[in-house]
């Protein structure tokens, strides 16, 4: 029975669990000895307040944008992703080796080219668990769990047994030839006029990222697949009787998953970093499930909640630079963000529910609810 | 491979299973009990915390352990409030507080002793340091035996038996005692319990607060006796190898005696990859036998070697049926 | 109103159990309103109504299950405060839950004991409990087998397992919440008899059903609830099973269905020798023969778990099975690609789930959602490489409206319906899809009685149409009602075809107890062996 209206559900919670993060944090801070009022202005001059800070923003959004729409394709089939760390760091060696070994005569292919094969490595490394679930029941978040450690080991192996050139110390490939390297938000603005910061990362992955967001809210709401995916999701027996395969779809939304996870690569990878190193992804795959819970699983949710984290990234790194508050604030404030949101979601909700409850007006007559006992 | 550097293989498997027996047991109460928890490493790497900082503000090493097992269990206790009495997602869950863990101790260490998320190394009695049990000395030079007694068997910490004796203790528990029926029943089908007036709630958190005293001791051990002091991240995973090793071992307490040593040795032999080279002749690279416990795993959970069953009631919040 | 106890008690004893005025709501809903009920000591008092009268809530605040809002309880005379189910076990009352409330991988010793333990340690509270099983088996005839493991047991011994569970706890008040859902009529016979015993040996009984055979057949007293509220209470020796319908209900119900003879025609669904195992390996489906011809209604009788569903499953494509099946002279895939839901609809077969809740319907979906559901392929659903929206919502719209489905909003999620118009949605997007061969389970079960009397108004008018109709029901009042043909199984097989009228239901009942005609004169010992049978039960009988 549906106690709340909809804007209460889709905004109000939220909002509510955020505030709560919000203000546990802001007492942290204070607990630190630091000004919880001056950390936020800090955290706003140097997120939003340039363009060199808005340039980190987008970049790091840009990364939480592929994860979180990862994480939230896969909840709609009801399936937790957690794997979405190592599915990144594979991405990361597609992009690597698409840039590395295929020489592209220009920046666009090679972005189609390492998008592909980023995406391919990705949907490869989430196909796995995804079979072993469908297949042999094992359950997913354990599965991609290990594989999020098998990746690292993987990763590990490949860049310093294959990877590294010759006489380089540090585990890591060569530079990618320049043909590959992306333009930034500098050089795509400068033609319109806009003067953007130079030195910052942010490039035009931010703009397949927002193309992803549209184009998964098509998928998931629009398309028979989607409806496919969140029938699923929602019963299981269900789609069995209306003749929804669970195996497919548990494989097709991991895929997807995977894929979108891999894709976070040519934003780090390929337009940041220029080369693939150890520990690329920064943990940016677990910060999609932060993204996706807070984003309600909705591609809309998780574009805002994406920028929401960028923000958070780089004004802690700001934090860090600034004051004595060490940039590991920000994995505070995220786990507070997946715990509101996620685990404690019962904990807003029950009271909100109560309060709409003696606020409504009684319901039709003819609106008869699912009967109680029997 | 000579018999001396055996034993002392099995000297390094011993110390570096610890933990994750630990860690193991504390997972198997809570999962017994249909609480899945997948936060045992952030429980540990808060312990490990509190207690280095503890002892190595009090300069006891015993205060430091009950700091540890308090802040393992504080959240535990938040663990228990989601997925007990809010019903939330258990996994969820565990995610937040890995990272509530990954984020606080470093804030924290850096408020306290402002060495880089860190605390001072520790020293003397601010730390566990191994016993050396009655005769080891004696008999040490006796062949075969001495050793296997002076170096293997004796000389470890306090800890290191807490753990051991932990397995039959939660065998015990679990298999010859009301709570150990009940603590069974209630993850297996809570409403039987509560129809037979037993608290469902009562019997979760009671399961999720030992898991909490365990990984207390496991995250102590790290900081306090197998290493001097607290650094960043310093589980490094072990919580999600004992989470591994309790799929391993069918949720049981002696299996994950095996499954811990098992792991164990691989930790071990991660560290002396010329003993592995001796013994198979070829050189296998660190990364993959660090990996070797994650895919075992997954060997096991796809149930091509035995299939391992969860709970049945596992990771479902009880709701009352309507 | 006094009970004049028929079992001689003094009309001056202090009931066993008193209700006073109680009141409960879940959310919007009055599920009980201002209840109260006397049952006098050593009687077996019924409690009936239609599903979702608030029977088994009341019974679960009698446990301590559920707190009241509001009333009163008094057990023997003295006001009981029964906060939990601690309470109510401490005030002598033990529950026999209608889904029973047993740990599968435990024993039934295990089971028994289970919150009842005398100390920390186990052995003692099992050495004890063995004894008293012992002792309990002499007084009542309540034979176990006390290492066996739940799992490994019938239905029925896993009831006797729940009834012991709360002889053990030393009740003297025993509820059962519609025990013989799950039991063939002889079973039911026999738990009957238990019940009897126990009444004799001072046990007070409250008994949840909603058949009126059983509250005629057993019960001193009966309650009859409707929507919430306590409609009456009468000693069963002066009422009427016309009576107590019409308490129930509210008002005269039509036990027939009116229809025509059937002219049936060609033959639409044939199957030959289909065989399902399931996942544990177990043969779920032995080799069923049966047909069903275009206009007419084939109905399955049988109880609960004989492979009815499997059937169902089966032919809907979402089962694997062996044999021979053919739709209109074709054979038909039961395994592989080309055996799911999707292809059977292709194949001009609808399905009515036996569970619109888990099956039929997505709860989360709005009534449109599920218009297109298991048709959201249909090209006419299409725009594109895009589902149509509008085209389903407009469709969704005419087919509510042309099944009186209330309220007729398109957009309202599903979860939001009652149980009537959630299956009414189920219907019209079935029916409405002009099948050849519709498969229709449990079609009126969780359906308020007005809804029931249109289903089967539009089961019949579909055969009307020259549609076959393979019907599944565990109601024989049911089968008897809408069938022309009545095929009953039992334990995976078909154990006979009979014609609505010159079969009734108690030949059906030994057919579905595993009794044919041609062994009739079996001895009772045998036929209550079939029984434990019936009930899938592989455990020795002692």
């Amino acid at each position: 029975m549906d106690v709340m209206p909809k804007w209460a559900e889709v905004i109000l919670v939220p909002l509510i669990s955020l505030l709560l993060a919000a203000a546990l944090s802001a007492l942290v801070i204070l607990a630190i000895g630091e000004d919880p009022v001056a950390a936020v202005k800090m955290m706003v001059t140097g997120a939003l307040g340039s363009t060199y800070g808005w340039g980190y923003t987008l970049y790091y959004a840009t990364n939480f944008m592929f994860t979180g729409l990862a994480v939230a394709i896969a909840f709609h089939a009801r399936l937790f992703n957690i794997g979405g760390e190592g599915q990144a760091m594979l991405g990361g060696l597609g992009v690597a080796l698409a840039c590395l070994y295929i020489p592209w005569p220009h920046w666009s292919l090679a972005l189609i080219g390492a998008a592909v094969m980023a995406g391919l490595f990705g949907a490869v490394w989430a196909a796995i668990p995804a079979w072993l679930q469908a297949k042999r029941g094992s359950h997913i978040v354990i599965t991609t769990i290990m594989f999020n450690f098998i990746a690292a080991a993987l990763l590990n192996y490949v860049l310093v047994n294959l990877l590294r050139p010759r006489g380089q110390m540090d585990p890591a490939t060569a530079r990618f030839p320049e043909a590959t390297n992306l333009p930034t938000l500098h050089e795509l603005l400068a033609p319109l006029g806009i003067e953007f910061s130079k030195s910052a990362p942010a490039n035009v992955s931010f703009l397949v990222a927002v193309a992803a967001c549209f184009v998964l809210w098509v998928l998931i709401w629009r398309t028979r697949l989607g409806y496919e995916i969140r029938a699923y999701g929602h019963s299981e027996s269900a789609a069995k009787y209306a003749g929804i395969s669970p195996v497919r779809i548990t494989m097709i939304a991991m895929i997807i998953s995977g894929a979108l996870a891999g894709m976070m690569a040519i934003n780090n990878v390929m337009g940041e970093a220029e080369r693939l190193v150890l520990n690329s992804t920064e943990g940016a795959g677990f910060i999609g499930i932060a993204v996706a819970l807070m984003g309600r699983s909705h591609p809309l949710g998780v574009f805002f909640s994406a920028i929401l984290f960028g923000f958070l990234y780089q004004g802690g790194a700001e934090l860090a630079l600034w004051t004595s508050i060490p940039r590991e604030l920000i994995v505070v404030i995220q786990a507070l963000v997946i715990l509101f949101t996620g685990a404690l979601d019962n904990m807003v909700r029950m009271p909100l529910e109560r309060f709409f409850l003696m606020v409504r007006t009684p319901p039709k007559p003819e609106r008869k609810p699912v009967e109680p006992a029997e | 491979m000579d018999y001396m550097t055996l034993i002392q293989l099995l000297d390094s498997t011993v110390r570096l299973a610890t933990p994750l027996l630990l860690a193991c047991l504390a997972g198997l109460f809570s999962e017994r009990a249909g609480i899945f928890d997948i936060g045992l490493e952030g429980k540990m790497l808060a312990a490990a915390f509190f207690s280095a900082a503890v002892a190595s503000l009090t300069g006891s090493v015993w205060i430091g352990l009950l700091a540890g097992i308090a802040a393992s269990m504080s959240l535990a206790a938040l663990h228990g409030v989601a997925s007990i009495t809010f019903r939330g997602n258990q996994l969820i869950s565990g995610v937040a507080i890995n990272f509530l863990a990954a984020g606080l101790t470093v804030l924290i260490a850096q408020d306290w002793f402002s060495q880089g998320g860190r605390t001072p190394s520790l020293m003397g009695g601010a730390r566990f340091e191994g016993i050396t049990l009655p005769g080891a000395d004696a008999i040490a030079d006796v062949p075969v035996i001495g050793p296997l007694y002076a170096e293997l068997i004796s000389g470890h910490s306090i800890l290191v038996y807490m753990a051991f004796a932990a397995v039959p203790l939660t065998w015990w528990l679990l298999y010859r005692t009301r709570f150990g029926l009940r603590l069974r029943a209630v993850g297996e089908n809570p409403a039987a319990v509560d129809t037979a007036g037993v608290s469902v709630v009562g019997l979760r958190y009671a399961a999720v607060a030992i898991c909490g005293v365990l990984c207390g001791i496991a995250g102590a051990y790290l900081s306090t006796a197998l290493q001097a002091g607290f650094v960043k991240d310093m589980s490094a995973g072990r919580g999600f190898i004992a989470l591994a090793a309790l799929i391993f071992a069918k949720w049981r307490p002696w299996y994950a005696l095996w499954a811990t040593l098992l792991f164990g040795l691989f930790g071990a032999l991660e560290t002396r990859p010329d003993v592995i080279e001796n013994v198979i002749g070829f050189k296998v690279q660190g990364q993959l036998l660090g990996a070797l416990p994650y895919l075992m795993t997954v060997v096991i959970l796809a149930g091509f070697v035995g299939k391992a069953i969860p709970p049945r009631a596992g990771g479902e919040p009880y709701v009352k049926e309507r | 109103m006094t009970a004049n106890d028929s079992r001689g008690q003094p009309e001056t004893a202090a009931p066993a159990i008193e209700l006073k005025g109680i009141s409960k709501a879940f959310g919007p809903v009055q599920a009980n309103k201002d209840i109260s009920i006397r049952v006098m000591p050593g009687t077996i008092h019924g409690i009936i109504g239609e599903n979702g009268a608030g029977k088994s809530t009341l019974m679960s605040i009698l446990y301590g299950f559920y707190k009241a809002d509001a009333g009163e309880i008094f057990i023997a005379g003295r006001k009981a405060n029964i906060t939990d189910s601690q309470a109510a076990i401490a005030a002598g009352i033990g529950m026999v839950f209608q889904h029973f409330k047993l740990v599968e991988n435990f024993t039934v010793l295990e089971n028994i004991i289970l919150g009842a333990e005398d100390g920390w340690k186990l052995r003692p509270s099992l050495n004890k409990a063995r004894k008293s099983l012992v002792e309990l088996a002499k007084d009542y005839g309540l034979n176990v087998e006390p290492d066996a493991l739940v799992q490994d047991i019938g239905v029925g011994m896993q009831q006797r397992v729940e009834i012991l569970k709360a002889l053990y706890r030393q009740a003297d008040i025993l509820i059962l919440d519609e025990p013989t859902g799950v039991l063939t009529p002889a079973e039911a016979d026999q738990l009957f008899r238990i019940l009897g015993r126990l009444r004799s040996e001072g046990k007070t009984i409250i008994l949840i059903t909603h058949k009126l055979r059983e509250i005629m057949e057993i019960t001193d007293t009966v309650s009859v609830m409707r929507r919430g509220e306590m409609t009456a209470t009468v000693q069963t020796a002066e009422t009427s099973p016309a009576e107590l319908a019409e308490l129930m209900v509210g008002r005269k119900v039509l036990l027939r269905v009116d229809k025509t003879p059937a002219t049936p025609g060609e033959v639409v669904l044939d199957v030959k020798n289909l065989k399902v195992v399931d996942d544990k390996g177990v043969e779920r489906l032995r080799g069923i023969n049966l047909n069903v011809r275009a206009g007419e209604v084939l109905g399955i009788a049988g109880v609960a778990g004989n492979g009815q569903s499997e059937l169902l499953e089966v032919l809907g494509g979402y089962q694997d099975g062996t044999g021979e099946v053919r739709v209109n002279g074709q054979l038909i895939d039961l395994t592989g690609k080309k055996s799911d839901g999707q292809s059977r609809r292709a194949r001009g077969i609808a399905h009515v789930p036996e569970d619109r809740q888990r099956e039929g319907l997505i709860m989360e979906y709005q009534a449109w959602e599920n218009t297109a559901f298991g048709y959201h392929r249909d090209p006419a659903y299409k725009s594109g490489i895009l589902m149509d929206n509008a085209a389903i919502r407009a469709d969704t719209a005419e087919k509510m409206e042309r099944f009186d489905v209330r309220p007729p909003n398109p957009r309202l999620e599903a979860k939001n319906f009652s149980g009537g118009n959630q299956q009414k949605l189920v219907l019209a997007r079935e029916i409405e899809r002009n099948p050849d061969l519709l498969l229709i389970g449990q079609p009126t079960r969780g359906v308020d009685i007005g809804a029931i009397e249109f289903i089967h108004q539009q089961i019949v008018a579909l055969r009307d149409q020259g549609k076959a109709i393979l019907l599944v029901s565990v109601e024989l009042e049911e089968i008897l009602a809408l069938s022309d043909r009545i095929a009953v199984m039992f334990d995976g097989k078909i154990m006979g075809e009979r014609l609505p009228d010159q079969t009734d239901e108690k030949e059906l009942g030994l057919l579905m107890a595993g009794i044919t005609d041609t062994d009739r004169d079996h001895s009772v010992e045998e036929v209550e062996a079939n029984l434990a049978h019936a009930g899938g039960d592989t455990s020795k009988e002692v």
